[in-house]
This record gives C-alpha cells, sequence and structure tokens, in this order.
C-alpha cells in the first residue's frame, strides 16, 4: 500500500482536518511537556480506577465526539440548504452521514450518559467505588480507542460510507472495498468490548453495594434507571459482539454470512443489528429519563410523583424492548403475522412511556418549582419527547410505515426522540452534578443562552424534516431539484442547525467561563438535593464517604436535613479501603488499539504479532495481587474538618 | 445454602458425571435406533440437552449457592429468555415471509 | 457474614461481588452463544453446493470429543470439591487432568476441522460452513481461553496455597469451565445430532 493510499488525499476539507489535526496532537504534546504535566496526568488521570475521575474522562470525550458529529450534522445541512449544491459530492456526504451517526450514537450519547453513570450512581447508593474499579478503568479506555480508531479513519485510509447501520450487501466487501467499512466492524467491537464490561460493572455495583437499609424500593430512581440500562447492556451488547464478528469475517476472510450467491443471508445482518439496535435506543434513553425524574423532583421540591409506577414504568419498557426490533424492517417483506406482532409490542411500548409523562407531569403539580437551568431542559423535553414519542406510534403501525419508511420522517422522528431523550438530559444532568463533579456551579445566564439558543434551533432544524418527509424525501439523499419545491424547507433547516451550534458554543463558552470566574464556594449541596451524593462535599472526596451512610426511607437524605441529622461523628471514623491506581487498564487498552488498526488494514502477520501485547496485558493482570491501601483516621478527619467545620 | 465444608465423597459430582454421560447415550440411541420424526426426535434430544445443561448448572455449578443464589437463578432465567427470544424469533422473522418464497 | 461454613472462595465481600460479576458475564455469554446459534439455524441448509452436515460429520470422533469435555467438567468439580477441603495436592492433580482432558478436546475439534477442510467444507465455502465453523470456533477459541487461564491460576494455587483470594478466582474459572461444557451439549445436539442422518 502506498503512503497515497494509507492518507486520504485529494479533498482540501480533509487536507484541512489533517493538518489540523497534526497541529493540535503536536501543540499539546508541546504544551504538557511545558507544563511538566505528564507525571501527573500519569498518575492521577491515565492509571486512575476512580468512578468520579473515569467519568468525567468519559464526559470530557463524549463532548468531544459531540463536536465532532456536530460538524458532520453542520456539513450535511450545508449540502442540502440549497438545490443541487456541489459542496460535497455524494461519496463524501455518504461518508459523512455514517460517521454523523456512528459517532453520535456510540461515541457521544453513551459516553456522556455512562459519564454520568459513573459519576453518580455510587454516590447515590452511598459506595465507595463500583464494583470492579480497575475494570471500570478497562471500560473507559477501551471505549476510548474504540472511539479514536474510528475516528482516524477519515484522515487514514478513508472513512466507512454505508451508514451507521452498515447494511448489507452495500457494506459487503464487493460494494464497499477499502478500509472504511473494516474500521466500523473493528472499531465498534472494541468499544463495545467496554461497554459490555461497564453493564457487568454497574449491575453488581447495584445489588451489592448498596449503603445498609437501602433496600430495592428505596434506592433513587436515577440509580434505578442506570441498573435497568446496565441489564439492557448486557443483554443486548453480546448480540452486536457477533453481528460485528459476522461482519469482520465476511470482510476480512471472505466468509459468507451475509451473500447470497453462497448461501448467506443479508437479511441475517438487520435481524441481529436491530435485536441489538432497538435496545440499544433504550440504554440511552433510560438513564435520561432518571435524570429528568431527579431533576424534575428536586427543583420542584416534591418527591417524585409515582415512584413505583416509575419503576414498573421501565422495567417494562427494558422488557418490551427485547421484542419490537422488526420494526426497523417492515418493509423487508415479512409475513403478515411477523409484522403485526411487531407493530403491536411497538404501540404497547408507548404506555409504559406514558406513564411517565404523566408521572412527571404530576411531580411538577402544585410543586414550588425553581427554574434553574436544569429543570429547564427538563421542561423543554417533555413537548419535544413527545412529539418524537407520538411520531413513533405512526411509524410502528407496518401498514403506515411502507409510506414512512426511509424518509426524512424517520429522520425527524429519531431526532425528536434522541436529542430531547439524551441530549437535553445530559445538559440537565451536566448542570445538575457539575457542582458535585467540579465545586462549582456553571453560569445560569450563559447557561440560558445555550438552553434558548440550542432549544429553538433544535426545533427548527427538525421540524421540517417531518413535512419533507411525507412530501416524499428520502433520506440520506446529498442533493435534490429545485422542482422537488424542499428548498425552502430545508434552507430554513440549515439556519436552525447554525443557531443550535450557537447553542453548543454558548456551552463551551458557559464551561470555560465556569471554570475560570464561577465562586469555588457551593456548599457541599448547592440544590437542596434528596439524594446521597449530596450529603458529601462538592467536588466529592476520592473516598466518597467518611462514614457509609445508613437509609431509612427513600428521599432519606432530605428527611435526614429536616431533622438536622446529617452530621458525622468523630467516633465513626475507621480506616478507609481504597484500590490502587494500574497501568494494565490503558495499557490494555493501547494494545487493543493496536490490533484493532492492523486489523483493519489487514496486516495480519502485525496483527497477530502485536497481540502478544494484549496476552502480556491480561497475564500481568492475572498475577496483579495489589490489596490496596487505607486512609488513615486522621486524614480523613482532616478533609472532613474542611467542610463541615469541627467533628462532633 | 449448603454446607460444603465436608470431607466426605463427592456424590454428588459422581452422580451428576454418571447421568450426563447417560443422557448423552440416551440421546445417540434416540436419533440412530428409534423411528421417530424427525421433529419428534428433535424435541426428544432437545430435552435431554435442558436435563444435561441443569445437572451442570445446579449439580456442578452450584448455581443456588451464595448469599446471591436467587439472583443467580433470576438471572439465568432472564437469559434462556433472551436466547430463547433469539433462537426461536431469528427463525422466525428470517424464514417466513419473504424467505419462504424461494 | 463470615460463618465457618461459608466456603472459602465467598468469604470477602469483594470475592462475592467478583462471582456474581462473573454469573453475570455467564449472561451475556448465553446470549452470545444464543445469537450463534441462531445464525447457524438460519443458515444450516445454505450449502451453496458444498457438503452439507450429514456428509462431514462423524459421530465417532464427536462423540469422543463430548465424553472428554463431559469428564473434565467433572474432573473441574472434583478440583473444587478438594479445594473445599483445603487439599491443595489433590486439587492441582484434579485441575492437570482437567487441563489435559481440555487439551485431548482441542486435539480432536483441530483434527476434525482438518478432516472437514479435506471434505471441501472451509470457512468459505457457504453460508452454513460461515455460521458452522464460526459456532465451533468461538466455542473452541473459549477452551483454549480456559485452558490458559486454569494454567496460569495453577501456577498461583501453587505458590500462595489456598487463600481466599485464589480460591474466589478458581471457583469463578471452573464455573467457565462447566459453562463451555454446556454450550457443548448444545452443540452437540442441535448440530451435530440433527444434522446427521438417523
Amino acid at each position: 500500500m502506498s503512503l497515497d493510499e494509507f492518507f486520504v488525499t485529494g479533498d482540501p476539507l480533509i487536507l484541512g482536518s489533517q493538518i489540523a489535526i497534526g497541529l493540535t496532537m503536536v501543540g499539546l504534546v508541546a504544551l504538557i511537556t511545558y507544563l511538566k504535566r505528564w507525571k501527573w496526568l500519569w498518575r492521577e488521570w491515565f492509571t486512575t480506577v476512580d468512578h468520579k475521575k473515569i467519568g468525567i474522562m468519559y464526559i470530557l470525550a463524549g463532548v468531544l465526539m459531540f463536536f465532532r458529529g456536530g460538524v458532520d450534522g453542520l456539513l450535511m445541512k450545508a449540502q442540502t440548504s440549497r438545490p443541487e449544491l456541489g459542496f460535497l459530492d455524494a461519496q463524501h456526504y455518504d461518508e459523512i452521514f455514517t460517521t454523523h451517526g456512528v459517532i453520535m450514537i456510540l461515541f457521544m450519547a453513551m459516553p456522556l450518559l455512562i459519564g454520568i453513570m459513573n459519576v453518580v450512581v455510587p454516590l447515590q447508593i452511598g459506595a465507595r467505588d463500583v464494583a470492579f474499579p480497575k475494570l471500570n478503568a478497562l471500560s473507559f479506555w477501551l471505549f476510548f480507542v474504540g472511539a479514536m480508531l474510528f475516528n482516524i479513519s477519515f484522515v487514514i485510509g478513508g472513512s466507512p460510507d454505508a451508514g451507521w447501520t452498515s447494511y448489507f450487501p452495500l457494506a459487503g466487501k464487493e460494494f464497499t472495498p477499502g478500509v472504511g467499512n473494516n474500521y466500523y466492524a473493528i472499531a465498534l467491537q472494541i468499544a463495545g468490548i467496554g461497554t459490555l464490561a461497564t453493564g457487568i460493572n454497574f449491575v453488581v455495583t447495584i445489588i451489592k453495594m448498596r449503603a445498609p437499609g437501602m433496600s430495592w424500593m428505596k434506592m433513587p430512581i436515577f440509580t434505578w434507571t442506570s441498573f435497568v440500562t446496565s441489564i439492557l447492556i448486557v443483554a443486548a451488547f453480546p448480540i452486536f459482539t457477533v453481528a460485528l464478528a459476522f461482519m469482520s469475517l465476511d470482510r476480512l476472510f471472505g466468509t459468507h454470512f451475509f451473500t447470497v450467491a453462497a448461501g448467506g443471508d443479508p437479511m441475517l445482518w438487520l435481524n441481529l443489528f436491530w435485536l441489538w439496535g432497538h435496545p440499544e435506543v433504550y440504554i440511552v434513553v433510560l438513564p435520561a429519563f432518571g435524570m429528568f425524574s431527579e431533576v424534575i423532583a428536586t427543583f420542584s421540591r416534591k418527591n417524585l410523583f409515582g415512584y413505583k409506577s416509575m419503576v414498573y414504568a421501565v422495567a417494562g419498557i427494558a422488557f418490551l424492548s427485547m421484542l419490537v426490533w422488526v420494526h426497523h424492517f417492515y418493509t423487508m417483506g415479512n409475513s403478515a403475522a411477523v409484522n403485526s406482532i411487531f407493530s403491536l409490542t411497538t404501540i404497547m411500548i408507548a404506555i409504559p412511556t406514558g406513564v411517565k409523562i404523566f408521572n412527571w407531569l404530576f411531580t411538577m403539580r402544585k410543586g414550588r418549582i425553581e427554574f434553574s437551568n436544569a429543570m429547564l431542559w427538563s421542561l423543554a423535553f417533555i413537548p419535544c419527547f413527545t412529539i418524537g414519542g407520538v411520531t413513533g406510534v405512526m411509524l410502528a403501525m407496518a401498514a403506515a410505515d411502507y409510506q414512512y419508511h426511509n424518509t426524512m420522517f424517520l429522520v425527524a422522528h429519531f431526532h425528536y426522540v434522541l436529542i430531547p431523550g439524551v441530549v437535553f438530559a445530559v445538559f440537565a444532568g451536566l448542570y445538575y452534578w457539575w457542582p458535585k463533579m467540579f465545586g462549582f456551579k456553571l453560569n445560569e445566564k450563559i447557561g440560558k443562552w445555550h438552553f434558548w439558543l440550542f432549544v429553538i434551533g433544535f426545533n427548527m432544524t427538525f421540524m421540517p424534516m417531518f413535512f419533507v418527509g411525507l412530501d416524499g424525501m428520502s433520506r440520506r439523499m446529498y442533493t435534490y431539484s429545485e422542482s422537488t419545491g424542499w428548498a425552502p424547507w430545508l434552507g430554513f433547516s440549515a439556519v436552525g442547525s447554525v443557531v443550535m451550534a450557537a447553542g453548543f458554543a454558548a456551552l463551551c463558552y458557559n464551561i470555560y467561563w465556569s471554570f475560570r470566574y464561577a465562586s469555588r464556594d457551593v456548599g457541599s449541596d448547592p440544590w437542596n438535593g434528596r439524594t446521597l451524593e449530596w450529603a458529601t462535599a462538592s467536588p466529592a472526596p476520592h473516598y466518597n464517604f467518611a462514614v457509609v451512610p445508613e437509609v431509612d426511607r427513600i428521599d432519606d437524605f432530605w428527611y435526614k436535613k429536616k431533622e438536622g441529622k446529617t452530621g458525622i461523628k468523630k467516633s465513626d471514623l475507621k480506616p478507609v479501603h481504597m484500590p490502587s491506581n494500574s497501568w494494565t487498564p490503558i495499557f490494555l487498552g493501547v494494545a487493543f488499539g493496536i490490533v484493532g488498526f492492523f486489523l483493519v488494514f489487514e496486516w495480519f502477520t502485525l496483527a497477530v504479532i502485536s497481540s502478544i501485547l494484549i496476552v502480556i496485558g491480561l497475564v500481568a493482570n492475572s498475577f496483579d495481587y495489589d490489596d490496596g491501601y487505607h486512609i488513615p483516621v486522621d486524614e480523613l478527619e482532616e478533609e472532613e474538618r474542611e467542610w463541615r467545620g469541627e467533628l462532633k | 445454602m449448603s454446607s460444603t465444608h465436608s470431607s466426605r465423597f463427592p456424590w454428588n459430582h459422581l452422580i451428576g458425571f454418571i447421568l450426563s454421560i447417560a443422557l448423552t447415550l440416551l440421546a445417540v440411541f434416540v436419533k440412530f435406533y428409534t423411528s421417530f420424526s424427525d421433529s419428534i426426535v428433535v424435541w426428544i434430544i432437545g430435552t435431554l440437552a435442558i436435563f444435561q445443561a441443569l445437572i451442570q448448572l445446579f449439580m456442578f455449578m452450584h448455581v443456588t449457592e451464595g448469599k446471591e443464589g436467587w439472583i443467580n437463578v433470576v438471572n439465568m432465567i432472564y437469559s434462556v429468555f433472551l436466547a430463547l427470544v433469539i433462537v426461536f424469533g431469528s427463525i422466525w422473522v428470517l424464514t417466513s415471509g419473504h424467505a419462504a418464497m424461494h | 457474614m463470615t460463618q465457618a461454613n461459608t466456603p472459602l472462595e465467598y468469604r470477602s465481600h469483594q470475592s462475592q461481588m467478583n462471582i456474581l460479576g462473573f454469573w453475570i458475564f455467564l449472561g451475556a455469554e448465553i446470549v452470545l452463544f444464543s445469537t450463534l446459534f441462531a445464525s447457524y439455524f438460519v443458515l444450516e441448509h445454505n450449502t451453496a453446493g458444498g457438503p452439507a452436515g450429514q456428509d462431514i460429520f462423524i459421530l465417532k470422533d464427536v462423540l469422543i470429543e463430548t465424553f472428554l469435555l463431559l469428564t473434565s467438567s467433572f474432573t473441574a468439580g472434583l478440583a473444587i470439591h478438594f479445594m473445599r477441603n483445603n487439599a491443595k495436592n489433590d486439587m492441582i492433580v484434579w485441575t492437570i487432568v482437567t487441563l489435559l482432558l481440555g487439551a485431548g478436546f482441542l486435539y480432536m475439534e483441530i483434527n476434525e476441522f482438518i478432516h472437514y477442510v479435506h471434505e471441501g467444507a472451509t470457512i468459505q465455502t457457504s453460508g452454513f460452513t460461515a455460521a458452522f465453523f464460526t459456532l465451533l470456533g468461538t466455542h473452541g477459541a473459549h477452551v483454549t481461553f480456559g485452558i490458559i487461564w486454569i494454567s496460569l491460576l495453577l501456577f498461583q494455587i501453587a505458590k500462595r496455597g489456598i487463600t481466599e483470594k485464589t480460591s474466589s478466582k478458581f471457583f469463578i474459572a471452573s464455573l467457565y469451565w462447566h459453562f463451555l461444557d454446556v454450550v457443548w451439549i448444545f452443540i452437540f445436539t442441535f448440530v451435530y445430532l440433527k444434522g446427521m442422518v438417523g
């Protein structure tokens, strides 16, 4: 392979990115070296097993990926803003909608949600860390390496271009030669293994590490939704693992899982993809529901209406989510029985979802609502998400779906579900838990700019898509003629996407501004919260709780505050056991990345040789008998005194 | 939870082992030395396989042991449910409708 | 918490979590293998002119493989039995027997694959062979991984003795080994027996 084929050449946009990426990398390395921060970075971040730091790294990566995916989106909107524009050619457009989809779902939504789960869940259940801290770090590094591997595709070797769903036969070697789609198969596999490990980790954490007294029905609702999401991860991700393995075998080793001529079945890919893909939608949306529930209860100053029905609704949604996958391909030509059954199960999902919407509304009823930024996002979520949900019911009806299938109507629908359902939730969660992570609030005034620009921009961008979709515009069209009459709608939509981007820029500015200027004096409980994460200092100390809290009821901390019982006694302090840092997670992550890269380029000898690195990492891990260390009582006392004052 | 700190002979394991060998031979017998129709054979040997899996699960893996025995049982039941959905769902979806028209 | 009759591998809270976590992982493995089975059932009859299962499967070899693996599952259970009686040497002996049986299984399986290739059934031949080799290969890869894993643990047991930590590690590995036997039972039944002419 010549260098010319190795690097993507010939496109000024991509050349610009290559130069920019190169300069940024050199700049970063130079900066860290200049500031002498390498050791600090290694000790405090790269080898950390602290769930809060891992969560922050997830969030940072998620915001970065949001930027990348957002730029992809803007490029698409620019290309379709006027009829017959030549800004992007068809190939380039294909690559961009593919990376946009993959990045937004797997490398933006997932890490942001898992990041917040990481920070919050152990704190909410009164635990010192997750069940398997080292595995947690490995999860992060596998995700991160997978994401980076996927991201370099557009400058090295070429982007995948068969859509985020990568349907066969298009995604096969015959119709998509080159390494682009190998990136899809390998990078998602690596990230997926990390996600599966996260799922197992949180299931065990929530089963085994809850504070004494916190029985199942006394668990905070966000912990509940995280628990159910983790179960769904364990249930669904192995299916994707197998599907991606089949794809890799077909593309790299010439097997015939999906090629009709040799007895394969391309529909098998669709079937497996959506067996994973549909639960995946709920994997991202359930924790988001949990965040809204926490925020709405806190800022309405009321307990969550219908807590138990909320729990049952979440479990019901999770159960049904495994039984609806065919609604993504009604038009495949299934028998009437198949389409009817899957229509029914799909429509049934509207019932528990409706229960949740009403619970949120009733939580706010007669509450003393405080319009903080976190609350604003939750309020905007309800109507926007309902539009997404109702159009979903339209799509659920198999006969009608033959009209909507693969039109812009569908695209508008799932953006109305995922942006309010996930992105708004992540914003609400970030504003809400930011002080717990960093010890200061994000600025509320800049936050208002962020909120209004983003919400208005979002509706401007995606509302017109419903109409052009109903008018027959299919998805993934890179251009269209004047005579279609879509130009005004799509032009308006393009303007909306710029407004939305301005909203995102306001968030970035807000982070920068608050980091530099916001008051550090926010106390441990800035929002008058209800759950245990507010019972410890902000930012939370590395041991989380000096004394493990005991819980008598739901929202226990809220009642303890009223009773004035939130203090801790000096005599209760005991040495705290903590896990040690470890180099194996990042080492294994990088090793997987190297092997993955060679597999993408089908350099099998190098891949086999470098997989020795993975073996080394695993063996080293097996022989590691490090027992962690203990934080002595006087150190605890000193740290606690700093924010609590003198201990009794 | 069963008390397992005994130095008794592991009858449990031995019985499980003999049963699993016997069930395997029985399956071979049903397949090759009886004249049931193909679908009945699959049902019989499938049932035998499930019995063998249960032997492994209960007699070798002690699935109900430990403080979270019930969670293990729920976990296994749920996983089997998923397995049934994936296997029968995929077969149903991919071999009826368009695929039946070959 | 720590009663005298609690097996050593369940003593510490961390060990309990490790064992529970591994059970959850086995749940994920069930999903993984059922996806492989589902794909096999869908593609089973798509031989595209190549050999079908009934043309190439040999009952005798498959039965030997089955007995090797069933026996190894039994001996792995014995190893745990001796571990719980704190009989380190017996435990090591039965573990070595388990590993040898596992290696015997692998030897048979590799020979079986070579035989199929000579019969004209490679992984690239048809939808059927792709699904067949991938299902069998995934199981075989698991067995290989298990042999290496348990060998590493054997070193640790030999060096450190039967402690809270080594016993829980070994117990988890034994769960894995039994689980591979469960998977094999279904492969034996639904791939081999079902695929042969009665």
